[in-house]
């Protein structure tokens, strides 16, 4: 079948801005949308510039918005698109070259809530116990490629670039909703900051771009369930402290 | 366009590839001295993250299970070409491997106490063959997701110093020591000179040869051709495997652990064809049996319809079994092909999958230059860059995960632990010369040759005559298309000749790498005139240990290949005939 492409193009070598290009390529209804890019970039433009690399939805390198939805290029089908089907960078990210994106303050964000199992505690000569009902407390979160599609989906990352954004919400849930970790404590002020997990308006965005189904929305609810508690049960403890003082 | 600027570094290793056994490396490496890792994908983007059934490691969690046993499969399912002395610690140390990585976080499945889940996989067994093993443990059908994201948040605990998105362009090697890398910052154009002590190389491996494979696009062999290049050994380049199961036409896989979990294989007929091949493991034979039996129903006439493809049943299995503990493929096929696999077959035909072969190692990860195993100073290599020999002529599903744990490991420490030993080595003056004149000569070439149609010419033709089956004749076909094909690379020109993020650049030297790779590959499964493992022969349809019980090793002289050849270690289970 006949596909018509509109892409976003920016080369920083050659161009003020970004202009939109259209191409008609033969394609077929299975096709991915990173089929296609390939096309451009092997048979008509070698300059076109992506991210890729294992093609099934894995590596996480080809987020980009289609149709003004962000996807992975080798999640979206062609028979599942309306054409012509355009294709731009992910929103919010300086724009490096066509669909490459600088994700250097991404990745700034994602450290930021310390994205690794902390516990001090002795180790055994075997594995530590954890029930599977324990396991499917987090299991939802690990499923996280970070391939950026929900930060940049997000009207509040895209009001304020400081927000640590839906991507880092869903690493900290992985390991505050682990049995195993402990270190809750070192992650809280980054996620109750004025730019954390409270810039979320609980619009979805996220769930919807997420390519692995992760339900980021309510992820960040949990955390948000989370962080209310503490807070109160610090309220509390303040003024128990207070009560014993008079 | 003139010289591109040189910025230099100096570490005390660098580490090549972020991907499981480089990750792994680093962490050992770090604790002891100056490390960077020099990655041409940002390093959770690496192909590790696409390993789906598990590692194989004998806890016994499940039912008794001994590594004795883990290492007759392996060794058995090599056919008999794996190094045993490798294999024996390999299989030892996978049990600590797998708790030091539950203690860094991974989330593996669990047992109803609470254990690290295990399920069966090919090839892997209880007494030395009786009957199928619980060993592979596994989250999901994501293991490999869940090793690389814990190694690299590991990294990120500790700190580990990153150069994302740098492509490997040489190694630098100069009076029997290497004293470091150049790399090409594919962001900004420049290259890096990185001056080190050590250099351990973790690239990965080749699938991208052939047309329909398993592999990322980037899954290049650059590590293993920029060594060739420069005049050092290949080993057993000629053994290369091709899982039974990926999805038609795509390639992608689907794992094992779908038969471990109970599907079957179906030809056209309806009949579980697997049980005339293999009576004992049926579906979890190992992977070039299956492949092999896969061909030869497609060749009688018994694919689907005629066609050349058979189908993956998972229909008689619990659907609840398939969404929790087969999610990614599940979803793989309904995205791609449009099947339910909860009600319907799913259509699949071998993919290359995966090189036995590569850079020659000893139990240490030190890359060795010769038949005697003498190692040259300062470089290592671990993962399926790497042939220590674990593999041998076939590997066995689980120990991918396994070798590169358990081996990018001992390569991250040996290295640190070897450093303070060594003197700065001196780098060589045209340090970047070389590399210099590659990139020029891509970027200024005006010929009428173009890098996908090349690319493409090859993948079709080493599926045709260097896959499963193989001949004299189709091999030497092979063999003067390559020669044609490298021909014309010389001849390519490039539209994009800008600095900034040039991957078609990257696409052109990646193909140069993969030109090398099929040569040698090629040469050297025209020389081995037998069948072993993944090597199968059909003018030489039966093993023949007396002339062939040897690793291959292939070098560059001169701008030919110089095949030799090397004796296999075998300890404690002498070769048998090898069914199932």
């Amino acid at each position: 079948m006949q596909v018509r492409v509109k892409i976003r193009r920016f080369n920083p070598e050659q161009d003020a801005q970004a202009h939109w290009r259209e191409y008609t390529l033969t394609a077929e209804p299975s096709d991915r949308v990173l089929d296609l890019l390939h096309q451009v970039k092997w048979y008509r433009d070698g300059t076109l510039t992506f991210r890729r690399s294992c093609a099934h939805g894995i590596c996480g390198s080809d987020a980009m918005t289609i149709n003004g939805r962000n996807r992975l290029a080798c999640k979206a089908l062609v028979k599942d698109l309306k054409q012509p089907i355009t294709i731009e960078p992910m929103r919010g990210f300086p724009v490096v070259k066509d669909m490459v994106v600088d994700m250097t303050g991404f990745w700034e964000k994602y450290r930021s809530v310390k994205p690794y199992l902390i516990s001090a505690e002795p180790l055994p000569a075997k594995e530590r116990l954890q029930s599977p009902c324990e396991r499917e407390r987090y299991d939802d979160t690990t499923k996280c490629i970070l391939c950026g599609a929900c930060t940049t989906s997000c009207p509040s990352f895209w009001a304020n670039a400081q927000y640590l954004g839906p991507a880092a919400i869903v690493q900290a849930h992985r390991f505050l909703f682990d049995s195993r970790d402990r270190g809750a404590k070192e992650r809280l002020d980054v996620l109750n900051a004025s730019s954390g997990v409270w810039r979320c308006r609980t619009i979805f965005n996220c769930t919807d771009a997420c390519p692995k189904g992760i339900r980021v929305t309510q992820a960040i609810g949990q955390v948000k369930q989370w962080l209310a508690k503490v807070r109160l049960s610090r309220r509390k403890s303040v003024s128990k402290t207070v009560l014993s003082d008079s | 366009m003139g010289p591109r600027s040189v910025i230099r570094h100096r570490y005390d290793a660098v580490i090549v590839g972020a991907g499981g056994a480089g990750l792994i490396a680093a962490l050992e490496a770090s604790k002891r001295c100056r490390v960077a890792v020099v990655s041409k994908l940002h390093p959770s983007r690496s192909h590790t993250g696409t390993a789906q059934g598990g590692i194989g490691a004998a806890l016994g969690n499940l039912e008794t299970d001994n590594w004795q046993w883990h290492m007759f499969d392996t060794i058995k399912g090599s056919d008999y070409l794996a190094d045993q002395d490798a294999v024996e610690l390999m299989c030892q140390e996978a049990i600590e491997v797998v708790y030091d990585l539950e203690h860094m976080g991974l989330p593996f499945n669990r047992t109803p106490e609470g254990k690290i889940d295990q399920r069966r996989f090919g090839g892997h067994t209880k007494e030395f063959g009786k009957a199928p093993v619980r060993r592979s443990c596994y989250a999901a059908d994501r293991t490999g997701h869940m090793i690389l994201q814990t190694l690299y948040q590991q990294c990120i605990k500790q700190e580990v110093t990153f150069f994302d998105e740098f492509y490997l362009l040489d190694v630098l090697i100069q009076d029997g020591r290497c004293s470091g890398v150049v790399a090409w910052c594919i962001a900004t154009g420049e290259l890096h000179l990185f001056h080190a002590k050590a250099v351990l190389l973790a690239t990965g491996g080749f699938g991208r040869m052939f047309s329909v494979t398993s592999n990322a696009h980037t899954l290049t062999g650059d590590g293993c051709a920029v060594l060739f290049q420069r005049g050092l050994p290949l080993e057993d380049m000629e053994f290369f495997q091709f899982h039974p199961t990926g999805i038609y036409k795509l390639g992608i896989l689907i794992t094992e652990g779908a038969r471990g979990e109970g599907g079957i294989l179906l030809n056209g007929k309806g009949e579980r064809f697997m049980q005339r091949y293999a009576p004992t493991l049926m579906d979890l034979a190992p992977r070039d049996m299956i492949s092999r039996a896969i061909y030869r129903e497609i060749r009688e006439g018994k694919g689907i319809e005629g066609k050349d493809y058979v189908y993956l049943d998972l229909t008689q299995l619990d659907p609840e079994i398939v969404e929790k503990k087969l999610p990614d493929i599940t979803d793989f096929v309904r995205t791609y092909l449009g099947v339910d696999p909860i009600k319907n077959p799913i259509p699949v035909q071998p993919t290359a999958h995966y090189a036995m072969g590569g850079i020659p190692t000893n139990v240490h990860a030190q890359v060795v230059i010769d038949e005697r195993q003498t190692p040259l100073s300062g470089l290592y290599a671990a993962g399926e860059c790497a042939c220590v020999s674990v593999h041998g002529a076939n590997r066995l599903g689980t120990n991918s995960l396994v070798d590169i744990v358990v081996f990018g490991r001992r390569g991250g420490r040996s290295m640190a632990e070897r450093l303070h030993a060594l003197d700065w080595p001196t780098l060589p003056e045209d340090a970047v010369a070389r590399t210099q004149e590659t990139i020029s000569h891509l970027c200024e070439s005006r010929g009428e040759e173009s890098v996908a149609r090349i690319r493409t010419d090859l993948q079709q033709m080493m599926m045709l005559h260097v896959s499963v089956y193989r001949t004299e004749r189709g091999l030497k076909e092979a063999l003067a298309a390559i020669l044609d094909l490298r021909d014309r690379y010389r001849r390519v020109s490039l539209q994009d000749r800008g600095l900034r993020f040039n991957t078609e650049l990257q696409e052109a030297l990646e193909l140069g790498c993969l030109l090398d790779l099929a040569w040698v590959t090629t040469i050297a499964a025209l020389s081995r005139t037998e069948s072993r493992g993944a090597h199968f022969r059909e003018d030489y349809p039966a093993r023949d240990d007396v002339r062939w019980l040897k690793h291959s090793l292939a070098n560059l002289r001169e701008g030919e290949i110089v095949l030799s050849e090397k004796p296999v270690t075998i300890s404690r289970f002498q070769p048998q005939e090898r069914k199932y």
